[in-house]
Formats: structure tokens, sequence, C-alpha cells
């Protein structure tokens, strides 16, 4: 096992870049998340790291391993494909075992660690089915079991859970923490999800144009992202600009957002949004009106859609909605100030 | 309405497969006949194949024909299944052109193709022979194999190469366990094209063959001329048999291509 780092990884492709230097630390035995929009650069990151891309400029460490020269072969990665990428030729035992063939195993230990990764992915007595015999949870399945099977320095995951309907995928994200908690192999993925990076990750960094936007553990991005992208990637938020001052921000209708520092655009998490009913905001907390323009049952919670002077806001509440919140009524909002969040960009 | 329908197609494909099977059963049955004027009924004898034992020239072309085609096969089948496999994983200027100057050969009539390869060979100083046979015969055969080699490739998922090196995979033991198995049904059939393709070939051997030490289709037409004899169907017959079985075998093996 090892940890990874890049540094001012550079990456063109026919006069586009993808990446415009990146530097990133992914810790030892860590689940990292790259989470991004479809161009952000987050799959050419990925294939530099297992060596299928070769950056313009830029280092690749492995274990603290300058890894430039070294090709795919032999860098010991594990890597599980969009696709799954299953040799159709080959039962799904024979699939496991590749990797350990390569390496000149002897047969007899080939078996014995083959069955251990399927039992360790809840596959075991499947190893004499063909790929096209098994459904897609059990393909994605085969193809982690045949990529920690020989016990890589880290695992690579592309889009893993991407081709999945929406059950299995939860199924599968739990089981993907299990089974990398219990390897302990360092992990990094690429998703295009939010909640799915949320979910796997300890954590994430966000890609942007080629650039990293931001980087923590998913609590952090989440309740205090730095910038507007961060903020509106990773969930939703309600993004507010106007005028700083000493208490926070000045909206342009001259109320006051209080804020833990002045900040010129700050962000809040719809269900930092609370009502008032009775228009008083405890101590210290910012009172505003807003007009509702639409009310969303989701079930667990609410969602009010509001307006205040042309700037629309989310309020998103737990247990429902009083019922005269209806749409042209006119809501009360509590906002604490410790669930403002300064944007610097 | 449907049961007259049925009937006449069923009456149409059995017209049409005696259109294609009779003039061949007729010939193999006579082989088979005692008598060199076609008499009836059929006395039966093998005294046309004891007598093709006997006839040096026919056996000696028979046996070039074979050696020359499998001389073909392996060359065609190596060298196309390596262009397959470039023209696919390769984007290069000229790629389209290359690719699409592969199908001409194959609707160029043979006789235009062996006159100019036999100015061609002239011109080079290359004297007529086996050999000028051989590389006449390649040239006809690599579309071949490039076209089906290539059709196969174009179903083949790079990750699969991708995830062997991932696994710690030398090149070699990437191509030997994950690209050539995949291929494999597509080469094969691409060599039985091949040997086809040569076996059968009688223009381009024709005009390229050195007079007297010929192939098969070259001495047959040349002992008809002389004067029909019997053991021209023995031979016909013989090569026919193994035609068909060829055929066949690729028709399972391209089967087999697809529901994999």
């Amino acid at each position: 096992m090892a940890g990874v780092a890049v540094r001012g990884i550079r990456k063109r492709f026919a006069g586009a870049e993808a990446l415009a230097g990146i530097s990133l630390d992914f810790p030892d035995g860590g689940f990292f998340g790259l989470l991004g929009p479809s161009g952000s650069g987050k799959t050419t990151l990925l294939r530099i790291i297992a060596g299928f891309e070769h950056p313009d400029s830029g280092r690749v460490e492995i274990g603290g391993e300058d890894v430039a020269r070294m090709p795919v072969e032999r860098r010991r990665i594990g890597m599980v494909f969009q696709s799954y990428a299953l040799f159709p030729n080959m039962t799904v035992a024979e699939n496991v075992a590749f990797g350990l063939r390569a390496a000149g195993v002897p047969r007899a230990e080939r078996a014995t660690r083959a069955a251990e990764a399927l039992a360790l992915v809840r596959l075991q007595g499947l190893g004499e089915r063909r790929p096209h015999q098994l459904s897609g949870g059990q393909r994605q399945r085969v193809a982690l079991a045949r990529a920690i099977v020989t016990r890589p320095r880290v695992l690579l995951l592309d889009e893993p859970l991407s081709a999945l309907d929406k059950a299995l995928r939860e199924e599968m994200q739990v089981e993907l923490k299990r089974i990398q908690r219990e390897v302990g192999v360092t992990t990094i993925f690429v998703t295009h999800d939010q909640e799915e990076a949320l979910t796997l990750s300890d954590r994430i960094g966000i890609l942007r144009d080629g650039l990293l936007v931001e980087e923590g553990p998913p609590e952090t991005l989440y309740a205090a992202p730095r910038t507007r992208f961060a903020a509106e990637f990773l969930g939703a938020a309600n993004i507010l600009t106007g005028e700083a001052v000493p208490e926070g921000l000045r909206l342009p209708d001259g109320a006051i957002l209080r804020a833990p520092a002045p900040a010129r655009m700050v962000a809040i998490r719809p269900e930092a949004v609370t009502l008032a009913p009775d228009g008083s905001a405890p101590e210290g907390w910012t009172a505003l009106t807003a007009t509702v323009t639409a009310r969303i049952f989701a079930g667990a919670r609410t969602i009010l859609h509001l307006e205040r002077h042309g700037t629309a806001l989310r309020a998103s509440l737990p247990g429902g909605a009083p019922p005269a919140l209806v749409p042209g009524a006119e809501a009360r909002l509590a906002i604490p100030p410790d669930r403002v969040v300064p944007l610097t960009g | 309405m449907t049961a007259v329908l049925n009937a006449i197609g069923r009456g149409w494909l059995i017209l049409t497969l005696a259109f294609l099977y009779l003039p061949i059963l007729v010939m193999a049955a006579m082989s088979f006949n005692a008598s060199p004027f076609y008499r009836l009924p059929v006395e039966f004898s093998t005294r046309w194949y004891a007598a093709l034992m006997g006839n040096a020239a026919l056996k000696q072309a028979a046996w070039n024909s074979v050696w020359i085609a499998l001389v073909t096969t392996a060359i065609a089948t190596a060298l196309g299944t390596a262009a397959a496999i470039g023209l696919h994983r390769h984007r290069f200027p000229g790629r389209a052109l290359l690719q699409a100057a592969l199908y001409p050969p194959i609707a160029i009539p043979w006789l235009i193709t062996g006159t100019a390869m036999l100015v061609f060979f002239y011109f080079l100083g290359i004297p007529r022979g086996s050999p000028a046979v051989v590389v006449g015969h390649v040239a006809l055969a690599i579309p071949y194999v490039v076209i089906v080699v290539g059709a196969r490739l174009k179903g083949f998922d790079p990750a699969l190469e991708e995830a062997a090196r991932s696994l710690g995979a030398r090149p070699w033991q990437v191509a030997a366990w994950v690209t050539l198995p995949y291929l494999a049904p597509a080469v094969i059939a691409a060599a039985l094209f091949a040997f086809a393709v040569s076996f059968d070939q009688f223009v381009i051997s024709y005009f390229l063959a050195a007079p007297g030490d010929t192939t098969l289709p070259v001495e047959i037409y040349a002992a008809i001329r002389k004067g029909f004899t019997p053991e021209v169907n023995a031979v016909s017959t013989i090569v026919i048999g193994l035609s068909m079985a060829l055929m066949l075998l690729v028709a399972r093996l391209a089967r087999f291509g697809e529901v994999r």
C-alpha cells in the first residue's frame, strides 16, 4: 500500500488543455473521490496515475516513487473500468486470477487467492460462470475482485457505479466502502455524481476545467465550501451577493445578512434556512421575509421556493411547512449566522 | 394462401439448389463411372482415380496448388491481421484512403489484375514461376483478411487490453491471453478465405506460373483443351469435396464469432 501524489500535472489533447496544472495528495489507505463535471479532466488525471496517459509536465508518485518512466504493468495498480472490461473468453475465476497468472503465481495459490477475493465481494461459488452469464452488479463485483486480488498499491475506479440502476448503486456504495475498509488499499475514484462522492469518499477533490477547485473531507466541503462552484456542485446552495460590511453582507435592498466574517458573496444551504413564524428570529440570527413561489412536498422534507427582491431562495424544511405557506404568501425566515458561508469566488 | 406461397417458395429453393448442385453431382457421378463416354447407367469404378494417381502432371499441379495456398494463407493472414490491427488502433493521415483502397482489388476483374501483375513483374524483371504466383495470391488475399479481422475488431473494447495491463500483464501476455483469443475465430475464418482465394485462383496463376509447372486449375484447363478425360472429373470431385468442407468450417467459425 502506498499514498499517491501528483505535482503540477499538465496535459493537452489536440490543443485543448485537459489538465492545467494539478497538484494533489492522495493519503495512504484513504478513499479519495475526484469529482467534477464531464470535461473537467478527472478521468484524464486517473488515467495518468494509472499510466495510460503521460502528462506533458509534472510528476506522479506512488509510495514516494516517481513513476513517470514506469509502464502501466509495472506500477502495481488495480483498476475498475466503467465498462468493467471483463475478459469474455475466460471464466469468472480466470478473470479474477488473471493478474496472479501474469505475475507467475503458481496455479494452486492462484485458485485459493481468487476464491478468497470472490468471497470478499460475496460471489463465492460463481467462479465457473462466464461474464455474460452475470448481472451488472455481479460483473462490477468481479471487476473489483480482479483488481484487488493482486494486492495493488493503489486502487483506481473509473465511474464505478454509473452503469448500475439506483437501488443497486446504493447497495454497491455500501459494499465498496466495506471492501475498501477491509482491504485498506489507497483508493482513488472518479465520479460526476456528487452524492456518490459524498457517500464514499473520506476526501474529495473538485475539478473544473482541468484545475483543482477545492479539496478536503466531504463534511468540510459541504458545510464550508470556499467557492461558488464547490458550493453549487456539492448539493444545492443559495448564493447571495452584496456589499461586505462588518456584520457580514449587506443585500442590495439594504438588509444585513449576518455572517461569521465580512463577505461580498455567501452560500446558504437550503436546510439552514428556517422559519420564524412569529417573526422573531433568535438572538444574533438574520430575519428576512420572502415570497413563496412554489411549494414542493418531498416526503421527509418540504422544499419552499422563495423570492426576495428578484433573488431566488430555497428552504428545505424537515417535517413539512405550515399550510398557510402557499405560492404568493409571505414567509418569515430565520438564518443562523454560522450557517452562512462566505465565498471567495 | 400462405400454404400456396410456402409451396412456391420451397419449390424455388429446391430449383436454386438443383441449379447449383446438379452439375457438380453429375460430375461426381461420372468420376465414378467406368465408361469414359458418359454412358448410362453408371457402372461404379474407381479407375479414373487410379489413373489420376498415375498422372504426374495433374499430381504435381495439385501439390503446387496446395503448397502455394498454404504459403499464401500464412503470409496473407499474418500481414492482413497486422494491417487490420494497425488500421483499427492508430489514427494517422491517409488512414481513410488506405482503408478505402482495400476494396477495389476485390471488385477489379482478376483478368485485369493478372495482366497488370504480369506487366509489372516483367517490368521489375521478376521471372514467371511459383514465387511470383505466391506474391500475386498474397496480394489478392490480403483485402479479405483485413476485412474479416477488421469487422471483429470493431466490437473490441479497448478497455480489455488496458485492464490486462493494469493487472501487470506484459505486452506479449496481453496479446496472447486477451487480444488474440478474442480475434481467433476471425483470424481462422480469414485464413480459410485466404486459402480458398489462392486455391481457386486461375487467371493470376495462369499468367504468373512457369509453363509446365503450374497449379491445379491451370492444369485442368490445359487438360480439357488437350482432350477431355474423366480424370479431370475425379480431380475436380476431390477439390470440390475439400472446398466444401473448408467453407462449412468458415461458416461455422463465422457464426461462432457472432455469439461471443
